[in-house]
């Protein structure tokens, strides 16, 4: 019964997802049928010509130059550039849930000991992949305005380095107080190039440094330092989520 | 219909059909398992939409750490019960 009814409730939202997409429309409906969209009238396409705030010549890839926006990867200017202001509510809202975390999983604690012991390959094989994720890691937020990828998912990657060290090794145990200081800097920092910005500019997160070349790695201003402060500080918050889950409380 | 729809179509019924199988399963540690195959075949799916941005991050946060935590959550609430 509990399938039958799964499968029927699948069906009747496939039925609407497909209805609203694929078929054509029927006077007003709340979707342009797909690939029918004139992308010009849309104000997506005004962020891809990066031209909004005057009009720009076409964007070619390693040639134009000082544009009001210079990343190569049109996703990261939008999320960093264009609504830096949405991406500071994002990191926040990690950030309070990284909070509520370490408030319930408080106290002093200690490592959970795990029904293996790890031999000696993996222990020592685990630390020579440590490196490497983090370099991969250090890379994806750094490139974030080149190539796709960016922040969250550099300083996740971060994260699970970490998590593979505490898989790898029973006596391994991170050294909490130096990521909660590296979060809190970094974020700190995040705000306060805000608040420079409408000292500068006038406006708040507004891309102050000049833009070079579309497709150098100096490139996009500010979003590589934005990038890297978001990386460091996602990083941190879910490093001490996996630290939080992976200790015990120590009982007294 | 171009191989890449029918590789979009079989992608997606794969995910409804593991969907159902982890709310199904008897064992919660098959469902974690279940919910992880989600995870890798919507990455697939990211990647026909052409969205490597979202791929990325789903990668190594759906597939890589959600599925260690609930894992290990698993792990100690069982061992916490087992004292009782």
């Amino acid at each position: 019964m509990k399938q039958v009814v799964s499968i029927l409730l699948v069906l009747a939202v496939g039925f609407f997802i497909f209805s609203a997409l694929y078929f054509p429309n029927q006077g007003d409906s709340a979707f342009d049928s797909y690939g029918e969209v004139d992308l010009d009238e849309r104000v997506s396409s005004s962020f891809i010509d990066k031209n909004v705030t005057g009009e720009n010549d076409e964007v070619v890839f390693g040639e134009s130059a000082n544009l009001e926006d210079g990343s190569a990867n049109y996703v990261t200017s939008v999320i960093v550039n264009y609504r830096s202001f949405d991406t500071l509510g994002e990191v926040t809202v990690l950030f309070i849930s990284a909070f509520g975390v370490g408030l319930l999983l408080s106290g002093r604690r200690k490592k959970q000991a795990f029904a293996h012991q790890p031999n000696f390959i993996l222990k020592y094989g685990a630390r020579l992949v440590f490196g490497i994720m983090v370099i991969f890691g250090v890379y994806m937020f750094s490139h974030g305005h080149l190539a796709p990828g960016g922040g969250f998912p550099g300083g996740a990657i971060i994260a699970a380095a970490l998590l593979l060290l505490y898989l790898a090794d029973n006596d391994f145990r991170a050294k909490m107080k130096a990521f909660k200081v590296t979060e809190g800097i970094a974020g700190s920092i995040y705000v306060i190039l805000g608040l420079l910005a409408i000292v500068i500019g006038g406006y708040f997160l507004m891309n102050f440094l000049p833009t070079g070349i579309v497709g150098t790695i100096f490139s996009a201003g500010l979003i590589p330092i934005i990038y890297v402060l978001i990386g460091l500080k996602v990083g941190s918050e879910i490093a001490g989520i996996v630290d939080s889950f992976l200790t015990v409380e120590v009982e007294k | 219909m171009t191989i890449l729809q029918i590789v979009e179509i079989v992608v997606g019924v794969a995910m409804i059909v593991f969907g159902i199988l982890a709310i199904n399963t008897k064992k919660l540690i098959n469902s974690v398992i279940f919910l992880s195959v989600i995870s890798m075949l919507a990455v697939v799916s990211f990647m026909l939409m052409r969205a490597p941005d979202v791929a990325i991050t789903e990668a190594v946060i759906g597939s890589g750490l959600v599925t260690a935590i609930f894992v290990f959550t698993l792990y100690t609430t069982k061992k916490a019960g087992e004292k009782i």
